[in-house]
């Protein structure tokens, strides 16, 4: 595998915090060289000149990270293009500063919190993902708060919700719940089921939504078929 | 006015614009902001039909006489809420004034309804400004930007204490409507910019406004629906939901729709073009040939013609007290409309 193969498969890991998507399959990713000496330039894109820039800060962040972990990579540079804040984002990063340094007098808090209040929503969404099918199936709403992690046919959306509650420190192994309080890690009883569910469906929709605006922004913007955007049949 | 199919929809075009994001109107030394603005509202429009999308220089200020036959003639609207958005930071005569509004309305006479803004950080001189204000132009409603940045500040809420004496003052002065810009934004950097949790405080403290929440708080839908299904005074504003979903991707129109028809009901949803990013013509004529595409949405409520009579300009009317010909008003005005299962969320939550 190429370096720059290897970069765009470590990009692979770097998610846009509110879509939960990776910028790889989301079209931010404009462009990837390497010199032959190890200099690697990853040049980042995103739908509005306007897009949030506490996003935009974790997503370079993370592909700095990302991108400096890969073997063969000497020197990592990571530029966010066509931003209104890029220049401080871009020097922030790249001088390893946090997010309240890189906006001096703007910003009063880091981004962590941020970040893991997205990745809750991440698991609702997740959660309305695997279980409609087992809804579809057969499954009553009673069955599913019986049910734990080990029950549910592997899926990848099993697999990423799984992940999604590693990283929350969530219970995730074969025998805890299959539905958790996202904040808590307690199960959820039978009564309060149907509300969870339908706040999980609520999520994945929201989700769904601003991934189609942003696809659709990031293609009037640069003019490309955005590679793996999220289709929907007609 | 819009009949289909020999019923009859009376619009209210609740959330629109007349804007000057000329080049002539930028301000020195801010030229990138003002075209990153104008830019981005531009790609909006992309999500529209192609056959109505604007080359850059018509969409950078549309005249009188496109606005008056894109949203009336062409349009179907009876009558037009303007919703200022000032941006004097970037651009040199405002985005958008009420000043402006105000000098379109005047030559038009009943076409439209002025609606005006305030900001808590202006203290005095901003409660003086609201005033006059409402003096001159008999203000109904006000639109503000919560996460609007200015001079250091990195935005505002509406449950801040300078913001309460606002709306105490909008309310002695006869202000119902409160639009709040829970949308789209830009600042403040380090929290959340979209969120919507003051407007839960304002609007149990405030029961006699009405809080109508623009962009239904996209791009956090979610939070909104869960606010707004607690609160009888908090509307879903649901300029970009059509203009932004319906042509370009409809089976998450049908998602969101049916969320926000469950969640919020369709008797606080109000209809708005967002004129200029969409022309109202193809939103209004759509909606009204809007269905669910298949049977995945069988969970979500129905839509008839009074859900979208209610939703295209019976509610509207309602909030700002515009009278409705007796051929455009539902056949059974007493019919209950809330979603079935609220009581489901009254029982199993708290926030």
């Amino acid at each position: 595998m190429t370096v720059e193969a290897q970069i765009l498969t470590a990009l692979e890991a770097v998610r846009d915090p509110e879509l939960d998507e990776p910028v790889t399959t989301l079209g931010f990713v404009a462009s990837c060289t390497v010199s032959a000496g190890g200099d690697a330039q990853v040049r980042l894109r995103l739908p509005t000149y306007f897009c949030a820039p506490n996003f935009a800060f974790l997503m370079v962040a993370d592909a700095y990270d990302a991108v400096s972990a890969v073997v063969g990579v000497r020197h990592a540079e990571v530029i966010l293009e066509d931003h209104f804040a890029a220049d401080a984002i871009n020097a922030g990063v790249a001088a390893r500063s946090g997010f309240v340094q890189s906006f001096d007098g703007l910003a009063v808090a880091e981004l962590d919190e941020l970040r893991a209040d997205f990745v809750r929503k991440a698991v609702l969404a997740g959660t309305d993902r695997v279980c409609r099918p087992l809804l579809a199936a057969g499954a009553s709403t009673d069955d599913l708060a019986e049910m734990t992690l080990g029950d549910v046919p592997s899926t990848d959306d099993l697999d990423r919700l799984r992940s999604r509650r590693v990283e929350l420190g969530l219970p995730s192994d074969d025998g805890s719940p299959l539905l958790v309080d996202t904040v808590t890690g307690e199960g959820i009883g039978a009564e309060a089921l149907p509300l969870h569910l339908r706040r999980a469906r609520l999520t994945q929709v929201n989700t769904e939504a601003n991934g189609s605006i942003c696809g659709g922004m990031l293609r009037h913007r640069y003019g490309t078929q955005v590679q793996g955007e999220l289709e929907e049949v007609r | 006015m819009y009949e289909k199919d020999g019923n009859k929809y009376f619009i209210v075009d609740s959330h629109m614009h007349y804007w000057d994001a000329s080049p002539e109107n930028w301000v020195a030394g801010h030229e990138n902001h003002a075209k990153g603005w104008i830019d981005c509202f531009h790609a909006y429009q992309s999500l529209g039909p192609p056959e109505t999308h604007w080359t850059i220089e018509h969409f950078y200020k549309a005249s009188e006489e496109d606005l008056m036959k894109d949203v009336f003639e062409d349009g179907h609207v009876d009558k037009a809420i303007f919703q200022p958005t000032y941006l004097k930071e970037w651009y040199t005569e405002g985005f958008n004034t009420t000043a402006q509004n105000a000098a379109l309305a005047e030559k038009h006479p009943d076409k439209f309804i002025v609606n005006g803004r305030w900001d808590p950080r202006d203290g005095d001189a901003g409660i003086k400004q609201l005033e006059e204000d409402v003096a001159k132009h008999g203000l109904k409603g006000v639109k503000m930007y919560t996460a609007e940045w200015r001079d250091g500040s990195r935005g505002w809420t509406l449950k801040d204490p300078e913001a309460y004496r606002f709306l105490e003052k909008s309310q002695e002065l006869g202000i119902k409507n409160i639009h709040v810009h829970k949308g789209p934004t830009i600042w403040p950097l380090d929290k959340d910019a979209f969120d919507v949790s003051d407007v839960d405080h304002a609007a149990t403290d405030f029961p006699d406004l009405n809080f109508i929440v623009e962009h239904v708080g996209l791009p956090r839908i979610e939070d909104f629906c869960f606010m707004a299904t607690q609160e009888p005074n908090v509307y879903a504003g649901l300029s970009v939901v059509i203009g932004g979903f319906m042509h370009a991707r409809p089976k998450f129109f049908a998602k969101v729709m049916g969320e926000l028809l469950f969640w919020v009901g369709e008797d606080k949803m109000t209809f708005g073009s967002d004129y200029s990013i969409w022309e109202p013509k193809w939103q209004v004529e759509g909606f009204v040939d809007w269905d669910y595409p298949s049977d995945e949405f069988s969970d979500y409520p129905r839509v008839n013609v009074d859900t979208k009579k209610k939703i295209l300009g019976l509610n509207a009317a309602k909030l700002y007290g515009i009278e409705v010909p007796q051929e455009c008003r539902l056949a059974d005005e007493g019919a209950p409309a809330a979603p079935d299962d609220a009581k489901l969320v009254e029982d199993g939550v708290k926030v």
